[in-house]
């Protein structure tokens, strides 16, 4: 298959190793990937903002880069939600509906593409440690993945998986909320934390970027060992 | 108006600084979720029942206006006066009309959100009338003269020895531990207060329109004796709580038990029709029905949040609101706090000074998820931060994200906005977490993720174009 990618605009500037292990996994699936180069940002940041005329004109360039894919998939719960969910939402009544609609109909989620897509979940990947899995919120209740990361990481050789008790709470990044109510999102963080750090898991796992960058602000800011990783950098290696 | 912005930032920074208040409070709503699961298990289908229930309300708010007449009708031929208050002043006029023409001197009260949403213990008092609330968390806030910290747990803040301290600095009994003690202190009081009051006022959990009823659900009978035993009973009702029939309350009461507080059934639940019949030893001579609509008609008339006027205030999505677990419910300065508040209060009193509301959430979805019946909760929080946006943008977000969408818009922009990020990396890292840093609310509690080296992008098109 020739798979577009996706790929959020933060993970392109902070994580772009997230963006290359999902290349390698759908590589070594024997897939094509190809890298749409004129897109940039969903347009999440405006749209939960309210600034939906902005969001629109990020939304287009997405929706053009990949106009003619047969299906993308990116690795963020958050940014396909954007994407899957919201584009409706965000176009209804305007001139671009269909061509929202249709992106939204051909865009996944990384570990959904690969679970539910190709029917895929195990992926040939060697893990050693103990980890825990943080359910994105946009992932888990807009798009309703829970099983699928699980899946995955079940077939991951030398991989132990340790639930915490506040998988589905929210890590409380949530875009620009995580600085305009930098006390809350830190409270929230705060317990998240505390209950990855309860599993005595060595690591942390999560199929969104954005959770992770706000677990491992904390975890980083208070010393802590215990590392994150992006399902994706998980599956990729060997 | 910035102030009730500024006031919740003030509050939510002093309640989650709080450690000890914010375990506290987690504590006591980890054994609600318990009890809440094992009830919701009892049901056939949970979500079945939810589906069911949002059909049943989305009947009856689309026809408000029939369900809402025949509950009028059949409930005035059984006596019951009704009188349909526009707004909060309306329905306090009323009420005080009513207390005065039967020379009322004590009020009693059981617990009624919609209450305190029109202030009616102030404007009773300032008339000279004594007012009693009768439920224990109720009156425990009363005689704090705070407003209650939830719809549901008024005062689940406080710990048993603030109560005991309470009791013993405003009543004068012994300092005790022990709930049943304490709840013995108060309803001591309370049953002097039952005989003394010529007046009972209540809420009303649902109004059924086919019979003409009202029904009261409560732990702990207070609202029946408050009904029951002053000569004239006054409920307090949202036009949002009419149901269509009376086997609506087969779901909706089990359902309203579970979701808020982990009960099968709640362990009073009665119904009123009217006040003593012909013939009747008992019950009040007169029973008034207030329908208050205060700016709800305007919600009704928004159709995309329509459906929140079908909250049966179960306080289920406060319960798992990781805002409302960190911040209290004192922070919001609302009459209804977490997340059904944030959807409504704009609503109600206005979205220009009460959208920060809407902004303040992480959008997770674990209320919509919560809500029995399936209000679309974060979402209207989103609509909200969009009509906010709309009719009263903050200048320097304008701007900021005009300038995003054009940089965003651009191919080009965006990549030459992501090699200057670069450049200016390093001159954060001079400023880090002292007062020059922009990024401080950030960097105080967490560390900064810095930039790759190089981006995807870049990355993308050295190692692939090159293969081409
Ligand atoms: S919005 Fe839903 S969950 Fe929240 S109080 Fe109302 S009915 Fe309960």
């Amino acid at each position: 298959m020739r798979i577009s990618l996706f790929v959020p605009c933060f993970v392109d500037q902070l994580y772009p190793n997230v963006a290359w292990s999902v290349v390698r996994v759908l590589e070594r699936l024997g897939h094509e990937v190809v890298f749409p180069e004129s897109q940039s940002c969903c347009g999440q940041p405006p749209f939960n903002s309210g600034y939906w005329d902005d969001a629109r004109s990020s939304a287009r360039v997405t929706m053009k880069a990949f106009r003619d894919a047969e299906v993308v998939v990116g690795p963020s719960g958050s940014c396909v939600t954007m994407i899957k969910a919201f584009y409706p939402d965000l176009f209804k009544g305007e001139t671009d509906e269909l061509a929202a609609r249709e992106l939204a109909a051909k865009a996944h989620e990384f570990s959904s593409f690969l679970v539910n897509v190709l029917g895929v979940t195990d992926v040939g990947a060697k893990f050693d440690g103990k980890v825990t899995f943080h359910d994105g919120c946009h992932g888990l209740r807009e798009l309703g993945i829970k099983s699928e990361p699980r899946a995955l990481l079940a077939n991951v050789k030398g991989l132990e998986l340790i639930e915490m008790c506040e998988a589905e709470t929210c890590c409380g990044f949530g875009g620009t909320f995580a600085v305009k109510y930098a006390t809350i999102s830190t409270a929230m963080d705060e317990v998240k934390c505390a209950s990855i750090l309860e599993t005595g898991a060595d690591t942390v796992v999560s199929n969104d970027s954005s959770c992770l960058m706000q677990i491992r602000g904390m975890l980083e800011k208070e010393k802590s060992s215990v590392r994150s990783l992006h399902l994706a950098e998980i599956l990729a290696s060997r | 108006m910035a102030s009730q912005s500024s006031d919740f930032q003030t509050l939510s920074r002093r309640y989650t600084a709080d450690k000890g208040f914010r375990a506290f409070i987690q504590k006591g709503m980890s054994g609600y979720y318990k009890k809440r699961d094992q009830n919701k298990a009892n049901f056939q289908d949970w979500q079945g029942a939810r589906d069911l229930a949002a059909e049943i309300k989305y009947e009856a708010i689309n026809h408000l206006d029939k369900y809402l007449l025949e509950f009028e009708e059949k409930i005035t031929a059984r006596g019951a006066k009704v009188f349909w208050a526009q707004n909060a002043e309306a329905a306090r006029e009323y009420i005080l009309k009513v207390a005065k023409e039967n020379n009322v001197h004590s009020i009693i009260k059981s617990k009624t959100m919609t209450s305190e949403e029109i202030h009616l213990n102030d404007a009773l008092e300032k008339q000279g009338f004594g007012v009693v609330e009768s439920d224990l968390g109720e009156y425990i806030v009363q005689l704090r003269k705070e407003a209650p910290f939830h719809l549901v747990f008024p005062a689940m803040h406080l710990t048993r020895r603030q109560i005991s301290d309470l009791f013993q600095k405003e009543l004068g009994s012994e300092p005790t531990d022990e709930p049943e003690k304490l709840t013995m202190i108060a309803r001591d009081i309370m049953r002097r207060k039952y005989c003394e009051a010529d007046m009972g006022i209540s809420g009303t959990n649902f109004a059924i329109a086919e019979t003409g009823m009202i029904s009261i659900t409560e732990n702990e009978g207070n609202a029946r004796l408050t009904t029951s035993l002053p000569k004239i009973h006054v409920a307090l009702l949202g036009i949002e709580k009419v149901l269509p029939k009376l086997e609506d309350l087969s779901l909706f009461l089990p359902m309203l038990a579970t979701a808020g507080a982990g009960q099968t059934m709640t362990c009073y639940n009665t119904m009123y029709a009217g006040p003593r019949q012909l013939g009747e030893p008992d019950g009040p001579e007169q029973m008034h029905i207030v329908l208050l609509d205060n700016r709800r008609t305007e919600l009704l008339a928004d159709a995309e949040q329509r459906d929140s006027l079908g909250c049966i205030r179960c306080g289920a999505c406060l319960n798992i609101c990781p805002i409302f677990k960190n911040v209290g419910g004192y922070s919001y300065g609302t009459t209804y706090g977490g997340p059904i508040g944030s959807v409504i209060t704009p609503h109600l009193r206005g979205l220009k000074d009460w959208k920060h509301l809407s902004a303040a959430s992480s959008l997770c979805g674990a209320c919509t998820e919560a809500c029995p019946v399936k209000i679309d909760l974060h979402h209207h929080l989103l609509q909200n931060r969009r009509n906010g946006a709309k009719t009263a943008p903050n200048p320097l977000e304008k701007i900021s994200f005009g300038g995003f969408s054009l940089m965003m818009g651009h191919p080009s922009l965006y990549r030459l906005a992501s090699g200057l990020g670069r450049i200016f990396q390093p001159l954060q890292g001079l400023v880090n977490g002292t007062i020059l840093d922009p990024l401080r609310s950030w960097t105080d509690s967490r560390k900064l993720p810095t930039l790759a080296p190089q981006s995807f992008h870049e990355q993308w098109k050295k190692q692939r174009n090159r293969k081409l």
